[in-house]
C-alpha cells in the first residue's frame, strides 16, 4: 500500500511541476518571441515564431524540439544575472521530463522517470544477472570448461528467445503507444503537405544531429561559451553504434531460423563483425558522453535528469563492454559466469527502456517530423512581414 | 608574440569591453603588440551596449552570403546624410561605409557568424548583416579569440581617470587607485548614456517645468556612466556633438531601466494610434515603417508631457506586428481602455471619434506603404489608417529608451584624441565615444556596430604602431 500511496504521491508531484515547468515555457517564450536573435540557431526558435502564446502541448513541442545545444543561453542578453532570467535549455529540459513522465505507458509507471537513475539500472541488471547466474548455479557449477562457446547449453535458445522478445516487444509497445499520444496532443489537423518531404528532412535531422551543430557547424556548448562537435561525434557513435549492435541481432536471428545456422559464429562472420564494431562505438560513445556530462555547465541542463542520464549512459557502457567481454572469452570457463552478466545488462536495458533517456531520441524524432510538416504550412502569425 | 602572462611592459591598454574595444584589442594583438583589457563590469555583463546589437550596417555592390542585392557606397552615404540631417562628416562616414564593405571576413576569422534576416527584420535583408544570435554571442566570440591570441582581460576594473603628459597617454587610474601604465591606449568606454544625472543636466528643465530624462529608461549596460568621456573634456580634449542627441526610441514603459534591450520595443505604433497623456494624439503614426521610424519616436514622446505616450490598437492588427514582451492593457470598449490607461476619458473619446471618421476606405495591407489614410484630422495618419472599432481593444504604455548618446571626442581618420585640433601620437578612441563625429543625430539600424568595428579596427592598429615603434 505504501508503494502505491508513494506513486500516487509522485504522479501528483509530477502533475504540478508540469503546470509550473509548462507557465515558464510561456513567460521566456514571450520574452524570446519578441527578440528573436537565436532564430537560426535551431528549430525552436522558428517553430516558437508561428505562435503567439504557449500552452501545455506547446511546451512539450518544443521542449522536444529542443536538443540542448545551448547556444541560445550563451548568446541571450535576458539569461541570469539578467532580472528576466531566461534560461531556454534548462526550461526546456525540465518539460521533457514532464514529457516522458506524462507520455510513458501504462501511465502509472511514468513516475519511474524520476527515479530511473544509475541506481535502477544497475539494480534491475544486476538482479537479473544474480538471478541467472543463481539458475546456472542449480544445474551445477559456474565455470564449465570444454563449452567451447555453446550458449544455448548454458540457456536454451527458445527460452532466451521468448524472455528478451517479450521484454523488448513491451519495451517497443509502450514507447509506440506513449509517442502516439504525445503526437495527437501536440498536432492539430492543417493544410496537408507533401509527407515524403517532410518525413525525408526529419529523417536527416535526426540521422545528422543536425540540430547539435549549433547552426554554424561549430558544433553546441557543453562547459562554456565555446563550441564542441564532440557532443555530436558520441552521439553518433552511440546511436551508430547500438544500430550496429541491432543488425548484428537481427541477422543472427535471420541465421538462426532461415539457414538453421546457430550460435557461436565465427569471428568472421557478420554478426560478430557488425556486433564488435557496434559494441565498440557503445563504448567510446556512452564514454565520451559521460565525459561531457560531468563537464556539463549546470546553467544548461536540468540538475534532476543527470541520474537518468547517467544510468542510460552507464547501462549502454555495460551492455556492450560485457558483450565484447563475451565474445572474447566465449570459450573459456568463464563463459557462463559472462553470459549470466551480459545478459542481465541486456535485461536490464530492455526493461528500463520505456522508462529511462531512451525515450528522448523517440519524442525528439516525433518532435522534429511535427517540425518539418508544420514548416511546411503558412505561418499563422504574420508578424513584422514589412 | 609574447606570451601574455610574460608582459612587463603593456604596449597597448584598451579601455571598455565592447565591440569596438575588442576589435581594438584584437588589431593591436595581431599586430604585434602586448593587450590588456580593462571592462568595468563584471564578466557575466560583459560588452557594453553590443550584447544587445544584432547587425552591421554594410556595404556591397552585389549579393554577399546573408545579404541580398546591392548597397552601393553612395545609397549608404544618402541614408546616413538624411538620418543625421547633415550633422555628419562625409569624410569619416565614407571611410566607416567603406570598411563596412569588407571587415566581415575578419570577423569571421575571429568566430562572429552571420544569419539570414530575421522574421520581423526582412526590411534590412539588403542593408543589414545579421549576428547568428546577436550581439552577445559576437562579444563572446571575440572575447575567445582574444583569449586564444593572448589578450589579457580584467573584468570589474572602472577607469577613474587617464593621466596625461601633455597630449600624450601615460596611464590609466582605476577606481581602486591603481595605476596602469601602457605605452598606447584605446578608449573604447561607451557614452554616457546610463549616467542618470548627465542625462538629467543634458536634457534639461521643458517649458512644463519638468526634467524629461528623468522618465528615460536606458535599453542598454548599467556600465556606461560616461567616466571618461567627462574626464577627456576636463583634460580639454576636442569634443564634438550635443550631449542631448543620441539614438533614442520609444520603448514599452513597463521595461527595467537598464539592459531592456530589442524585446522591450513595441511594434504596433503604425498598425494604431498613439495618445500622450491628455488623451491627444501627436504625430502620424503611419509616416513611414515602423523600423524607418521607431527611432524618431522616442524623441517624440520625450517631448509630451509626463514623457509618455500610448499606443492604441484593436483587434483587427493582433498577430500583424513583432509580439510585444509584456501584455497589453485590455479592455472592451475605448472608454474603459482609457479609464484603465488613467487617461482622461473624455479627450480620448474625442481623438480616437474624430480620428475613426477620418479613416478613408482604402486596402489594408501592413507590408507595404497602403492607401488607408486619414481625411481632415490634425495629425494625418498617412497609410494603416484603420477605424479602432473592434474590440478587444489594446493599450501599451511608451517611454523615451535611450540606446546610447552621441557626444564624442572630435577625431580624424586615425582615430587619435585631439587636443586643441592636434592628434595625440599615443591616445585613441573608439565606438560610441566618438560615433557622434558620423551620428550627429538621428539614427539608423546596424550603423553603430560599422562605426565602432570601423574605428575600433583603426584605434588598435594605430595604437600598436604608436606602441612598437612602427609607422601606422
Amino acid at each position: 500500500m505504501a508503494a502505491i500511496e508513494d506513486l500516487t504521491r509522485l504522479a501528483l508531484d509530477a502533475e504540478r511541476e508540469l503546470e509550473t515547468n509548462a507557465a515558464e515555457v510561456d513567460r521566456i517564450l514571450h520574452i524570446c518571441n519578441a527578440c528573436r536573435y537565436c532564430e537560426s540557431f535551431c528549430a525552436v526558435f522558428p517553430a516558437m515564431t508561428r505562435r503567439l502564446d504557449f500552452n501545455v502541448a506547446d511546451a512539450h513541442y518544443l521542449a522536444n524540439l529542443c536538443h540542448n545545444c545551448s547556444a541560445c543561453l550563451y548568446a541571450c542578453q535576458y539569461a541570469p544575472p539578467h532580472e528576466f532570467g531566461v534560461n531556454v535549455p534548462k526550461t526546456l529540459a525540465q518539460v521533457r521530463r514532464d514529457t516522458y513522465v506524462e507520455y510513458a505507458f501504462p501511465k502509472s509507471l511514468g513516475v519511474l522517470y524520476r527515479r530511473n537513475g544509475l541506481t535502477v539500472a544497475m539494480a534491475v541488471s544486476l538482479g537479473v544477472a544474480a538471478f541467472l547466474i543463481g539458475a546456472i548455479l542449480m544445474q551445477g557449477s559456474l565455470f564449465v570448461h570444454g563449452l567451447e562457446g555453446q550458449f544455448y547449453v548454458i540457456f536454451p535458445h527458445n527460452l532466451l528467445a521468448v524472455l528478451f522478445g517479450a521484454a523488448f516487444g513491451f519495451s517497443v509497445l509502450a514507447l509506440a503507444i506513449g509517442v502516439i499520444r504525445f503526437w495527437r496532443q501536440v498536432s492539430e489537423p492543417g493544410k496537408p503537405v507533401p509527407l515524403p518531404n517532410a518525413a525525408g528532412e526529419a529523417a536527416r535531422a535526426v540521422l545528422t544531429l543536425q540540430y547539435l551543430d549549433g547552426g554554424h557547424r561549430d558544433g553546441c556548448n557543453n562547459e562554456d561559451d565555446a563550441f564542441t562537435l564532440w557532443r555530436r561525434r558520441f552521439h553518433h557513435f552511440t546511436f551508430y553504434g547500438f544500430m550496429l549492435c541491432f543488425a548484428s541481432t537481427s541477422v543472427a536471428t535471420l541465421y538462426h531460423y532461415l539457414f538453421a545456422m546457430e550460435a557461436p559464429y565465427p569471428i568472421l562472420s557478420l554478426p560478430v563483425l557488425l556486433g564488435t564494431a557496434g559494441g565498440i562505438g557503445l563504448l567510446i560513445g556512452p564514454a565520451g558522453l559521460f565525459w561531457l556530462n560531468i563537464r556539463r555547465n549546470p546553467m544548461q541542463a536540468d540538475e534532476t535528469q543527470k541520474t537518468m542520464d547517467r544510468g542510460f549512459i552507464a547501462l549502454l557502457f555495460f551492455v556492450s563492454l560485457t558483450g565484447l567481454a563475451l565474445l572474447a572469452w566465449r570459450d573459456t570457463a568463464a563463459m557462463p559466469l559472462l553470459l549470466a552478466v551480459h545478459l542481465g545488462f541486456v535485461m536490464g536495458f530492455f526493461l528500463t527502456l520505456p522508462y529511462g533517456k531512451f525515450a528522448h531520441g523517440i519524442f525528439r524524432s516525433a518532435a522534429l517530423l511535427k517540425y518539418a510538416i508544420e514548416k511546411r504550412r503558412p505561418n499563422p502569425v504574420q508578424a513584422g512581414g514589412e | 608574440m609574447t606570451r601574455s602572462e610574460d608582459f612587463i611592459v603593456i604596449d597597448v591598454l584598451v579601455i571598455g569591453g565592447g565591440n569596438a574595444a575588442l576589435c581594438a584589442a584584437l588589431m593591436a594583438r595581431e599586430a604585434g603588440a602586448s593587450v590588456l583589457m580593462l571592462e568595468a563590469s563584471p564578466k557575466e555583463w560583459r560588452g557594453g551596449n553590443s550584447q544587445h546589437t544584432r547587425n552591421l550596417r554594410c556595404m556591397h555592390d552585389a549579393p554577399q552570403d546573408v545579404l541580398v542585392e546591392a548597397y552601393p557606397e553612395e545609397e549608404y552615404w544618402q541614408d546616413l546624410l538624411k538620418v543625421t540631417g547633415g550633422e555628419t562628416s562625409e569624410h569619416l562616414a565614407r571611410l566607416v561605409i567603406r570598411a563596412s564593405s569588407n571587415c566581415r571576413d575578419w570577423m569571421r576569422r575571429h568566430g562572429v557568424r552571420f544569419q539570414p534576416p530575421l522574421s520581423g527584420a526582412l526590411h534590412v535583408a539588403r542593408t543589414n548583416a545579421f549576428f547568428m544570435g546577436g550581439g552577445k554571442a559576437l562579444v563572446n566570440a571575440y572575447y575567445r579569440s582574444a583569449q586564444t591570441l593572448g589578450v589579457r582581460v580584467r573584468y570589474e576594473t572602472p577607469v577613474a581617470g587617464i593621466v596625461l603628459d601633455g597630449d600624450r597617454f601615460v596611464g590609466a587610474r582605476t577606481e581602486s587607485g591603481e595605476l596602469i601604465t601602457a605605452r598606447a591606449c584605446v578608449l573604447a568606454a561607451g557614452g554616457f548614456e546610463s549616467n542618470r544625472e548627465w542625462l538629467r543636466e543634458a536634457w534639461g528643465r521643458n517649458d512644463r517645468g519638468e526634467w524629461p530624462a528623468d522618465n528615460f529608461l536606458i535599453r542598454g549596460t548599467r556600465f556606461n556612466q560616461g567616466v571618461l568621456l567627462k574626464d577627456m573634456m576636463r583634460a580639454g580634449a576636442d569634443m564634438i556633438g550635443d550631449p542631448s542627441q543620441g539614438h533614442c526610441v520609444a520603448i514599452d514603459a513597463r521595461a527595467p531601466l537598464y539592459d531592456g534591450g530589442i524585446c522591450t520595443r513595441i511594434d504596433c505604433v503604425s498598425l494604431g494610434v498613439v495618445v500622450n497623456r491628455d488623451g491627444e494624439r501627436f504625430y502620424d503614426e503611419g509616416e513611414d515603417f515602423w523600423p524607418k521610424r521607431y527611432a524618431i519616436w522616442g524623441r517624440l514622446v520625450a517631448q509630451q508631457p509626463g514623457q509618455i505616450g500610448y499606443s492604441i490598437i484593436d483587434r483587427k492588427v493582433i498577430g500583424r506586428f513583432m509580439p510585444p514582451v509584456f501584455p497589453g492593457i485590455t479592455a472592451n470598449s475605448l472608454p474603459e481602455l482609457a479609464t484603465r490607461l488613467g487617461v482622461p476619458v473624455e479627450v480620448f473619446m474625442r481623438t480616437l471619434d474624430s480620428y475613426n471618421a477620418a479613416c478613408r476606405p482604402g486596402t489594408f495591407n501592413h507590408t507595404i506603404l497602403d492607401d488607408c489614410r486619414t481625411e481632415g484630422v490634425v495629425p494625418a495618419k498617412t497609410h494603416w489608417a484603420l477605424p479602432i472599432d473592434t474590440p478587444p481593444f489594446y493599450g501599451y504604455a511608451l517611454r523615451p529608451g535611450i540606446t546610447f548618446t552621441y557626444l564624442s571626442l572630435k577625431v580624424d581618420d586615425t582615430a587619435a584624441v585631439r587636443f586643441g585640433n592636434k592628434p595625440s601620437s599615443n591616445l585613441f578612441v573608439a565606438g560610441e565615444m566618438m560615433a557622434g563625429n558620423v551620428l550627429g543625430k538621428g539614427y539608423t539600424a546596424g550603423v553603430g556596430m560599422s562605426i565602432g568595428t570601423a574605428f575600433g579596427r583603426i584605434a588598435g592598429t594605430r595604437a600598436a604602431a604608436a606602441a612598437l615603434g612602427r609607422p601606422a
